[in-house]
């Protein structure tokens, strides 16, 4: 995937004369002793990342860590101290103010924390807003206003106030504001904070949905470290201005770097994190055909499992479990077909470890299917929860 | 007993009577002049207009525009104390203030909502513009009188002039005040979504402070009407003259009647305008909040990054 956003070596110090107390930094100096000797507040503290197409970039951190002021330097409302940041060409930390708003019509929007809806325009009005921005005729303004409303599922409150509406429903209008001007960039500061958990999850998985169709390039700020795990492709944790550890979910809370981030991985929901990739052996199966009962029990016994999947080809024909064989065995000797369970459980590498808990209490192992249904891996129910159990030992 | 002035006396009166009468009005009297024009010519339209539209006309037409925009009681009190002004035969006097009164709140407004913009935009023009307004504020307007003579002679437009000065401070503070307290986050919204500073200006901060813009407005018209009296005595005629001219000749029922004929359009003029007010922006910061942050100590200013998260 190509590079969308590049952001190389961001410094922002909030203050008279920057460069003096960006001098101090780079000289070893610590934020505290900056403050001290100049007033200045260090806001962003050489930060580099990349963002690829069409994926969600989330920077995670505690209030005060430079979440806010990070990503309103990728916009521009906050001028960097030192460093680049690049849209496609374009480095915004320098280019001219007449650029810098042609981007921002065309190509980066933003959501806001607490929504930063126009109190005084309609719903309808409040989407449009950029496109008005941009000197779009008011007729075709209101139609892509009402397609973007139609996105979130608003429109019919299209010729409400805002302040007609629940919280969740103020943050959908939010979003639809970000999404008429068909930007490739969404900025999104944490957009669901001011919202009750509830609704929160149903935002999360809104957006996710969104993503599926939009593959807009996201960059997605949060204090919330499971929010951040749901929906990162990568995820970067900020603290005091500087990141401390970027990758993707399963990464950070497999080897967090260091223990400030074990600390927050500590009471995040791992059943979230974990996809059923993580605890998948391998696609372990016998044949229907060539295969007997004898052969099958030979295999479970070296892999010491109590159930073994059954291929018919490609096709999956079935599992079938130690005790079966053996009584099969004990009674006639013979071919795998008899003894066959079709009503077998199955995921794919992607489904996260909650949805295994139903699958892997029918004591079979889950077959883990890829794209055209043929066997991709085995999951072990006990892997399922040894996995969700081991990590709380670990951490 | 010793005192300052046993060794130095300042004669300050010399020196303005100095800047005044042998440097500012030779020097720029033509200029002054000058600027008498556009107000001579709103008046003169106005005053035309008004005194042209028949007593009943006008006092249904401005009963209906009462209605619509203050409401019922407002329109019946607008009725009865129109008529009883006609009654007291003070009709031309009364439509003379009128339009007095409307051509200085109209300048006031010319002037007075592009600088509280201005100083809204900018700290340093506020912080020039400040003292500026506390002077005009509490300099007692028979001290201007004079040097206004002196430069714009007298008549109805001098008398209009000095109520600009003294009625021009509050629309510029609480328009400068309704801008910024428009929430930071708007704001940034607005810029975040390409917007110029005169779009942002345009779109956001200025209909969401109307509000108190307003208030401004309706306090820059209260001063002007408290003018009328001062201003007759500089030549301008209306009610103003009326009770000036009761008051020299102590003839009580006279200043009376041209006192009540104050009072009654002041407060027709104010519930329009409050009601005007109140009806445009339902959906701004309310007045009393706007005030109560005047008090505040932390002063609300927009166009800062909000901190919290
Ligand atoms: N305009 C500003 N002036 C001075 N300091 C600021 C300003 N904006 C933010 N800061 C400081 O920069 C740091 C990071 O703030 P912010 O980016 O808002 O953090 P977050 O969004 O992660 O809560 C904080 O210490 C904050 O006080
Ligand atoms: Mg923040």
């Amino acid at each position: 995937m190509p590079v969308k956003v590049s952001v190389k070596n961001i410094f922002k110090i909030f203050g008279m004369e920057p460069h003096r107390g960006l001098e101090l930094l780079k000289n070893g100096r610590s934020k505290e002793d900056i403050f001290e000797e100049t007033g200045q507040t260090v806001g962003v503290e050489d930060a580099s990342f990349d963002v690829e197409e069409g994926q969600i970039f989330v920077v995670m951190g505690l209030s005060g860590s430079g979440k806010s002021t990070l990503v309103r330097m990728i916009n521009g409302l906050i001028e960097p101290s030192a460093g680049q940041i690049i849209i496609d060409g374009d480095d915004v930390a320098s280019c001219s103010p007449a650029r810098l708003r042609d981007i921002r019509r065309n190509k980066v929007s933003m959501v806001f924390q607490h929504f930063a809806l126009f109190p005084h325009k309609t719903v309808a009005e409040n989407v449009a807003f950029g496109l008005k921005i941009k000197g779009m005729p008011a007729e075709e303004r209101r139609r892509r206003a009402m397609e973007a409303l139609a996105q979130v599922g608003l429109e019919s409150r299209a010729d409400s106030y805002p302040d007609e509406l629940s919280g969740g429903m103020q943050q959908r209008v939010g979003l639809a504001r970000g999404l008429a001007a068909e930007p490739e960039i969404l900025l999104m500061d944490e957009p669901f904070s001011a919202l009750d958990p509830l609704i929160r999850r149903d935002m999360q998985e809104e957006l996710l949905e969104l993503q599926r169709t939009l593959k807009k390039t996201i960059i997605f700020i949060t204090h919330d470290l499971n929010e951040a795990l749901i929906l990162g492709n990568q995820i970067a944790i900020m603290r005091n201005g500087r990141f401390v550890q970027t990758g993707t979910a399963e990464e950070i809370v497999a080897n967090p770097a260091n223990d400030y981030v074990a600390a927050f991985t500590q009471d995040i929901d791992r059943s979230r994190v974990f996809t059923a990739d993580s605890v998948a052996g391998p696609a372990d199966a016998v044949q229907l055909s060539t295969d007997t009962a004898k052969n099958a029990i030979e295999r479970m016994e070296a892999a010491g499992s109590d159930a073994i999947y059954v291929l018919d080809g490609e096709r999956i024909a079935g599992a079938v479990t130690y005790r079966d064989l053996t009584a099969l065995m004990r009674d006639n000797g013979g071919a795998l077909a008899s003894a066959l369970i079709t009503d077998f459980p199955s995921a794919r590498r992607s489904t996260p470890l909650f949805e295994l808990y139903s699958l892997a209490q029918s004591g079979l192992p889950i077959a883990v299917t890829n794209r055209k249904g043929r066997l991709d891996g085995v999951i072990a129910p006990q892997a399922v929860f040894a996995k969700l159990a081991g990590e709380a030992a670990a951490a | 007993m010793v005192s300052p002035s046993d060794f130095l006396t300042i004669p300050l009166d010399d020196w303005v009577n100095f800047f005044v009468k042998d440097w500012l009005v030779p020097n720029f009297r033509p200029a002054f002049r000058a600027m008498q024009w556009p107000i001579t010519q709103v008046l003169n339209t106005l005053d035309g207009v008004l005194n042209a539209i028949p007593m009943v006309l006008f006092t249904v037409g401005l009963s209906l525009i009462a209605w619509r925009t203050a409401g019922r009681g407002v329109a019946i009190f607008t009725l009865f104390a129109l008529a009883f002004i006609d009654m007291i035969g003070l009709w031309p006097e009364t439509m003379t203030t009128l339009s007095m009164v409307v051509t200085a709140v109209f300048f006031c407004t010319v002037i007075g909502i592009p600088l509280g913009i201005a100083a809204a935009a900018s700290d340093r023009f506020q912080a020039a513009l400040r003292p500026v307004l506390d002077i005009m504020q509490t300099i007692p307007s028979f001290v201007y009188l004079v040097p206004i003579v002196m430069l714009f002679g007298v008549g109805m437009v001098p008398g209009i002039i000095a109520t600009i000065i003294f009625a021009l401070p509050p629309i510029i503070r609480l328009t400068n005040l309704g801008i910024r307290n428009v929430r930071g986050d708007l704001v940034e919204a607005a810029t975040a979504f390409g917007a110029t500073a005169w779009q942002t200006l345009w779109e956001v901060q200025f209909p969401l402070a109307l509000r108190t813009v307003m208030a401004g407005l309706n306090q820059t018209l209260m001063l002007a009407l408290s003018m009328v009296v001062i201003a007759a005595l500089i030549g301008a005629g209306g009610l103003g003259l009326t009770v000036y001219t009761g008051l020299g000749r102590l003839d009580v029922g006279n200043a009376t009647a041209g006192g009540i004929g104050i009072v009654l359009l002041a407060i027709v003029l104010d519930r329009m305008t409050q009601g005007l007010g109140e009806k445009r922006s339902v959906r701004t910061v309310s007045l009393a909040a706007t005030l109560k942050s005047l008090f505040s100590p932390r002063a609300v200013s927009s166009g800062q990054t909000e901190r919290a998260s």
